[in-house]
């Protein structure tokens, strides 16, 4: 329930820019909230009087009406959908189908009603589009407020965000507008007697825990990209699609964006999206030693990526750098060139399928993690292994 | 100018086990660190407040049993001017939302700050759920994921790490920002002299009755996500090494386990 308190108002329509639902109109110098409010709390924050509460019910409510899986759609701005958004879909489907609710996805953007089919092929029944110009690159402030007063009017049972940058700045923030509870990073979801079975790592990978949330809904997590399977497309699924009229006003926002370096072209896969990663640390960080890795991750149509040393030295990019002060990758093949493999490093790669280290030190703490493991020249042995792959017609 | 910075004391992440019998951790002779993500924002703290001159403070604020007093005395040996460790029983077995709302009503009794200044994440539990948590529990706007902070009269100027590589983002104070050490973060180490003056300076234990919140909010009690069971990550199988051969016969060795495993 949403209360405003007329006596403290003091009229400075900072709400009624704010509310992206435009259901905040002034009456003689208040504000008056009207019908159509779906409690995403935008006002509430706002606020400099604190006219605005939100009281929301969180504990025992019957659970029994939240229904639906939701996945929370990220895209590159109007250029395409994030794996992770099409993985959460696929995962969404199974989860959705073991409790027998039906599978939304929230797409949010500038020019992105154009993804809603390919959702719909992914596996949503239902795609909520919410479009405005002030919503074309993720902020915090726009995003939250219509991902919050979705779920409040909807309420679904379950709700996945990509475990991403934009995803784990904007999940936290949706989970205590709502009072929810939400589980980081999982890497394994499943259904337990009726509830939302989130397995993520800790300590550094070291231990594994599965998480529950038995008592408020929806239940939120985070999960990891490349660590779910997606669908295989199907074009004659047929979905709905519900257009969210909002407006929203980016000068209203406190946290301005100034200034943009995308290290990463768009359309350029990034690194925890890529299925097969060739990573170099110090020990390729001498002239030509990463122009051979980027050979061998084109003959495999993977990427580059790199340890810490490498961007400390200036080698590589931050974007491209694996490990817990990275990115943490789970590809299905990670190449480790030159990689001693730190405990920071094994944090971002140990989840990955299968693992080669190749290393001249036999004693490097990586082969301990390798599937296989390769002590020599990287020199010799990477041309050797580009050889190999292209006279057997590449990948 | 007033900087909270909130610092968690962790176990080093890389000693900690899983007791196979029991399914429960070992923490025993597990060292205890200041998280590191947090030493990072503590010293951009204190290098804010000498920026901005003036009156200006910076407070080390935590919450944990009364052992991570540790953590905070490094604060202070690292040039905090205050500390403020909140510990009680019924602060205990926290998830983010519960933790979140103990530490928003520590911030909000230890008076307004104009920064508040997390660690992206802490290392035993990576979640980088607490910092926007305790924003939207105070109303205020937040920055993550912040690798460098500038100044500018009430304005910072923050360049922060995005999904494609960086942001420079501007924000009116207050705010809260959560820090990541950029690649050429060297944390310091506190001199002996800075380690004795530390002892010196205001330290306070906080328990529930100072931060006016129900009991039955916080901790496990109020804490809506629940640990079902821990265990260890399955097993890798033992590797195999490639090595007493031609570069060349490697490869193909290499390429073929490849293949057979349905990789390439």
């Amino acid at each position: 329930m949403i209360t405003l308190i007329a006596e403290k108002c003091i009229g400075c329509v900072k709400c009624v820019k704010v509310c992206p639902f435009g259901v905040i109109v002034m009456k003689e110098k208040k504000a008056v909230i009207g019908d159509g409010c779906t409690l995403c709390g935008a006002c509430e924050t706002v606020c400099p009087v604190d006219a605005i509460t939100i009281e929301r019910v969180v504990k025992d409510i019957d659970l029994t009406h939240y229904s639906g899986v939701w996945v929370v759609a990220e895209t590159e701005g109007a250029q395409r959908v994030k794996n992770v958004t099409l993985e959460l879909l696929g995962k969404g489907r199974e989860l959705a189908g073991l409790i027998g609710q039906s599978v939304s996805c929230i797409l949010l953007g500038n020019n992105v009603a154009k993804f809603a089919d390919a959702l719909i092929c992914h596996g949503a029944d239902t795609v909520f589009i919410a479009e405005s110009e002030a919503l074309s690159r993720y902020t915090a402030e726009g995003f939250q407020p219509v991902v919050t007063g979705l779920i409040a009017q909807y309420a679904p049972c379950i709700v996945l965000f990509g475990a991403t940058h934009a995803g784990r700045d904007l999940a936290p923030r949706v989970a205590a507008s709502l009072g929810l509870g939400l589980t980081a990073d999982c890497t394994g979801l499943s259904i337990l007697d009726g509830l939302l079975l989130q397995t993520r790592p800790a300590f550094g990978g070291n231990i594994m825990a599965d998480i529950i949330c038995p008592y408020t809904r929806p239940q939120m997590a985070t999960v990891r990209p490349n660590v779910m399977k997606m669908l295989q497309p199907d074009v004659n699924r047929q979905g709905t699609k519900v257009v969210v009229p909002v407006s929203i006003d980016a000068s209203t926002f406190r946290v301005a964006i100034k200034e943009v370096r995308d290290s990463c072209q768009t359309g350029v896969m990034k690194i925890d999206e890529a299925d097969i990663i060739v990573s170099g640390g110090r020990g390729v960080c001498t002239n030509g030693g990463f122009a051979l890795l980027e050979e061998l991750a084109g003959t495999l149509s993977g990427v580059v990526g790199c340890s810490r040393v490498a961007v400390d030295l200036g080698f590589r990019p931050k974007s491209v750098q694996v490990g817990q002060s990275g990115t943490t990758v789970s590809p299905k093949l990670y190449i480790a060139v030159g990689i001693s493999g730190s405990i920071q490093h094994q944090v971002g790669m140990k989840s990955s399928d299968t693992i080669v280290a190749i290393n001249k030190d036999p004693a490097a703490p990586i082969f301990q993690i390798a599937d296989f493991g390769i002590v020599g020249d990287y020199r010799e042995i990477v041309p050797a292994f580009v050889a190999e792959v292209k006279m057997n017609g590449g990948r | 100018m007033k900087v909270i910075v909130c610092v968690k004391q962790v176990p080093d992440t890389s000693e900690v086990r899983v007791d196979p019998e029991t399914g429960t951790l070992i923490r025993e002779g597990v060292p205890s660190v200041m998280n590191p993500f947090d030493q990072f924002a503590l010293e951009e703290g204190v290098r804010l407040r000498e920026a901005a001159g003036g009156e200006a403070e910076v407070i080390a604020l935590s919450m944990g049993p009364p052992q991570a007093r540790s953590a905070l005395m490094k604060a202070l040996a690292l040039g905090a001017d205050r500390a403020i460790l909140l510990t009680d029983k019924v602060f205990a077995g926290a998830d983010t939302w519960a933790t979140s709302l103990t530490l928003a009503a520590a911030v909000k009794a230890a008076g307004k700050p104009d920064l508040i200044l997390c660690g992206l994440q802490a290392i035993d539990g990576d979640t980088a759920q607490t910092g926007p948590e305790i924003a939207h529990r105070l109303h205020l706007p937040q920055v993550t994921y912040a690798e460098k902070i500038m100044l500018d009269g009430r304005t910072a100027v923050i360049t922060r790490q995005t999904d494609s590589g960086y942001e420079v983002v501007e924000v009116r104070m207050p705010a809260l920002i959560t820090c990541t050490p950029p690649a050429d973060f060297v944390p310091s180490t506190p001199p002996y002299s800075a380690i004795t003056r530390a002892k010196k300076k205001p330290y306070e234990e906080w328990g529930v009755d100072k931060i006016n919140i129900e009991a039955d909010t916080l901790g496990l009690r109020g804490s809506p996500t629940q640990v079902k069971r821990v265990f260890s990550p399955p097993r890798r199988d033992t590797g195999v090494m490639l090595e007493g051969r031609s570069a060349a016969v490697i490869a193909g060795e290499l390429f073929q386990a490849l293949a057979k495993e349905g990789i390439l």
